[in-house]
């Protein structure tokens, strides 16, 4: 590690707030990873007469614990546990639902308010906030990083090339770049949404058509400013070929500026999914979202607990983002690191 | 006896709190007396700036602080004073010059408007006699047609030109104390004698002190009365500046007066082989005008220059800044489009691919001005030496580079264990070895070293240079030597070549050129840089 790295590292951990907000973040990305441990209605381990079972990774027929038939087992019903609790013991996660189990046993009308068994409440099909809130989140951060990641690379690459050989290769990338930028994005996506059923590989496709003209701005700017520093000149007086000055000598000066705008493109990301949702042109029907988490609790003023969860959610995450994001940008800023 | 115009008394300048402080200045005294020139020398970092700057107080306050000191001015005190005394001593009666000539203007505003400015705060002209007044100053300082350039804006004046309306501006106040601080770095060697001379006029017209801050040894001798030595914060040696230079008697005095780079260039054999040729070598930039952008003119950076080296031989390529030295330099090495043949061992190198170009590259090394700007920060002292090796597949494991990259770094004097620390922990003197050693790993037949001691304090220059020379009689290196610096040419070429506008003025082996120089060019050229006199044309 250079001596310079090491600094901005430094500068970074002293920054307290975006400190605290990049493990927070990563608690909670890594916290929603293993959703499936946290919110499931199944158990994760089950011990039954003198056997192990692990109903989370392979389904047992019911007859497995004394049950009737061979249909596969439904562990929240009342006379399973109970067969269970007779001969052993079920490990239970901290939530017994998953994303789209239906509490069918609730007295209330769904959305029913939070209470000791659906502690965020359940939306408007009987389904569990909680749940539907950590899987929520675990898609949409898995989203906002992979379409944050391609874009980056495809940014970076499209910006180098333009900066680095300028002249005529950067005249026609800028030009295209105008035009591309100057397409009506939404239309194009609602036009595309009615065309194919999306998921979420043909909607990080989509996305990534608009997304990746963001950082190429910068990356040209940084090749453009760099291309004409003594030291890459006197890696070409070497001998070096274009990509290798590239890669070692001018990339590294480029970093910066992208390291920095990651955690902004990546909050940009997660909004844009979000905003789809919210729409109804993002994810199927039924897969858990923050915009569609969003979207009940409008269609639903007079449950507020998913109005709230929603709002407080995104704002949390985008808030860390945006501590992050600013701690990085001043560990980077050469006037307080060099 | 009437008290001194400024007595400096045991200033000190400490930068910043607790055990992160720095000691810029730590003691210095001296007087100056009116109508006189004191010069304050010393390297960079002796802390002469900075204690210029706090004579106006201008540092950058509470962060920048006086442990101890007292500057009085005519008798009133001048440090911690308040504001508004400082706001009418400023400009109106102690006045300063910047180096930077660029820089120190303000890009929006005419040049009329600048100097006014001065005059609307200190004299509380207006309108007409404002504008009259702006005109008196610019004729003074010797701007030609002055008349037609009130007007003007920053960018529309040369460099020179700036630095005359920068001494009007601070003229403009009728100063009794005018603080030059490095005047002339930033210019050519003709117009540094010119401006020189213009301040000498200046002085002994309006009798006024000139407090003069500079590295230049030769500007010293030619301009001051008396000399303050600065070394780490400290003056060292204070006296009549003949006194000095004559008779130094501190080691610091010493060593500054013995490092003016001396020696003479080892001539080379005469039946050395050719190592490089070009033939009417051109980089012509084309200038586009017109709708369609059609190319309308070129700027001929380089138009049509012939030389050849051989083995050993240091050519010494001389010439005002925009002159093409440097794109020469970068043409020879097809670091930027040219045309015309250039030949290496005898084979033109011109429009050949990357590819084909890649094995000669070894053979051709560059070492740039900047000894912090050609080496990559993030690059330990080992990688960048090393990275010629790996580019060219010499050594066959990575303990043989590095022992390839320890035997460099100890021929240019470097320590071979510093190859794992990282440029920013070397001094600039330091670095430019570095740079060095990068080309030399390659066992080079031709460097071209562009302006390599230009960036670096006196003393440091006459070692690069007895470097250099010590490097060349050892592997038989032919030199291009660019540079504005003709002391440091002198001791290096064998060879000179006087460059104008793109083009050759002179050519020749160096006695001749520098003993009896044919052209008026390089006459004026010599005697500005040498005698730092204008040759009146």
């Amino acid at each position: 590690m250079s001596p310079l790295t090491r600094r901005r590292l430094d500068a970074f951990r002293r920054n307290r707030r975006g400190w605290v907000s990049f493990w927070l973040f990563l608690a909670v990305f890594v916290a929603t990873l293993g959703a499936e441990l946290i919110c499931n209605d199944r158990p994760i381990l089950v011990r039954y007469d003198g056997a192990f079972y692990v109903p989370i990774l392979r389904d047992y027929p019911e007859t497995t614990f004394g049950g009737d038939f061979k249909t596969w087992t439904e562990y929240r019903d009342p006379y399973v546990s109970q067969k269970i609790a007779e001969k052993g013991w079920a490990l239970w996660p901290m939530v017994r639902f998953a994303a789209d189990t239906i509490n069918y046993d609730r007295v209330r009308p769904h959305p029913a308010p939070p209470d000791g068994e659906n502690w965020l409440g359940t939306d408007d099909q009987g389904r569990d906030v909680l749940a539907r809130l950590v899987y929520g989140l675990r898609l949409s951060l898995l989203f906002g990083l992979a379409l944050s990641l391609v874009s980056t690379v495809i940014g970076i690459a499209m910006g180098a090339v333009q900066g680095y050989f300028g002249g005529v290769v950067d005249m026609v990338g800028q030009r295209f770049l105008e035009i591309w930028g100057g397409l009506p994005q939404l239309l194009i996506l609602i036009i595309v949404a009615s065309m194919i059923a999306p998921g979420f590989w043909t909607l990080l496709g989509v996305l990534v058509l608009f997304s990746w003209t963001s950082l190429v701005g910068v990356v040209r700017a940084e090749f453009l400013r760099a291309r004409n520093f003594d030291y890459v000149r006197a890696a070409k007086a070497l001998g070096m070929g274009d990509l290798q000055v590239m890669a070692r000598h001018v990339l590294p000066n480029a970093m910066v500026a992208t390291l920095t705008f990651l955690p902004f493109i990546l909050n940009g990301s997660i909004v844009s999914l979000t905003a789809l949702d919210f729409l109804g042109l993002g994810l199927p029907p039924g897969s858990a979202s923050l915009g569609e988490l969003l979207s009940q609790g409008k269609s639903n003023l007079q449950a507020p607990w998913l109005g709230i969860t929603g709002f407080v959610a995104v704002a949390a995450i985008l808030s860390l983002l945006v501590f992050v994001g600013e701690a990085v940008r001043d560990a980077f800023d050469p006037r307080k690191t060099s | 006896m009437s008290p001194s115009l400024l007595r400096v008394e045991n200033l000190a300048v400490r930068f910043g709190h607790g055990h992160e402080a720095v000691d810029a200045v730590k003691s210095v005294s001296f007087t100056l007396e009116r109508g006189e020139t004191l010069a304050l020398v010393g390297e960079s970092g002796s802390g002469k700036s900075v204690t210029a700057l706090s004579i106006l107080q201008l540092l950058p306050y509470p962060r920048a602080h006086h442990p101890s000191g007292s500057i009085l001015l005519d008798g009133q005190e001048l440090l911690s004073a308040p504001e508004p005394l400082l706001r009418s001593v400023r400009g109106h009666r102690v006045a300063m010059v910047f180096q930077e000539p660029m820089t120190s203007l303000n890009p929006l505003h005419s040049i009329a408007d600048q100097v006014g400015e001065v005059l609307e705060i200190h004299q509380g002209l207006r309108g007409e006699a404002k504008r009259a007044r702006v005109l008196e100053l610019l004729h003074l300082v010797g701007i030609p047609k002055a008349e037609n350039r009130l007007d003007a804006l920053p960018h529309e004046l040369s460099g020179g030109q700036r630095q005359r309306v920068m001494i009007a501006m601070a003229l403009a106040g009728e100063p009794d104390i005018l603080i030059a601080d490095e005047p002339t770095t930033a210019l050519d060697v003709t117009i540094q004698a010119q401006i020189l001379k213009l301040l000498k006029d200046l002085q002994s017209r309006l009798g006024m002190a000139l407090l003069f801050i500079t590295h230049d040894l030769g500007i010293v001798r030619k301009m001051a009365d008396r000399v303050c030595v600065m070394y780490k914060g400290q003056v060292v040696e204070e006296g009549r500046t003949a006194t000095v230079f004559d008779h130094p008697t501190h080691d610091y005095t010493k060593r500054l007066l013995a490092a003016e780079p001396k020696g003479k260039p080892a001539a080379p054999a005469a039946d050395a082989p050719r190592v490089m040729e070009c033939r009417d070598l051109k980089v012509w930039f084309p200038i586009k005008g017109g709708i369609w952008r059609r190319t309308i003119d070129h700027v001929k950076a380089v138009d049509g220059i012939s030389l050849s080296l051989r083995q050993g031989q240091t050519l010494g390529v001389v010439g005002e800044s925009g002159s093409g030295k440097t794109t020469l330099g970068l043409a020879l090495l097809r670091l930027t489009d040219s045309q015309g043949a250039i030949l290496v061992d005898g084979q033109d190198i011109q429009g050949q691919s990357p590819g084909q170009l890649r094995p000669k590259r070894r053979h051709m090394q560059m070492v740039f001005q900047d000894p912090f700007g050609s080496l990559s920060p993030r690059l330990s002292v080992g990688q960048i030496v090393g990275e010629g090796l790996e580019v060219h597949k010499i050594g066959a494991d990575a303990a043989e580079r590095r022992a390839l990259i320890a035997q460099a770094l100890t021929e240019v004097g470097l320590d071979p264990d510093t190859q794992d620390r990282y440029p920013h922990e070397f001094s600039g003197g330091q670095r430019q070895r570095v740079a060095i050693a990068r080309a030399l790993v390659l066992k080079p037949k031709v460097i071209i070293l562009d302006e390599p001691t230009s960036a670096l304090d006196v003393s440091v220059q006459a070692q690069i240079v007895d470097l250099l020379r010590d490097i060349q009689t050892r592997h038989a290196i032919a030199y291009v030597f660019i540079s504005h610096d003709l002391r440091v040419v002198r001791a290096l070429a064998d060879e000179v070549m006087v460059m104008k506008d793109g083009q050759v003025v002179e050519h020749g082996p160096a006695a001749a050129v520098f003993d009896a120089p044919a052209q008026d060019y390089t006459k004026a050229l010599m005697a500005a840089a040498l005698h730092m006199e204008t040759v009146e044309s």
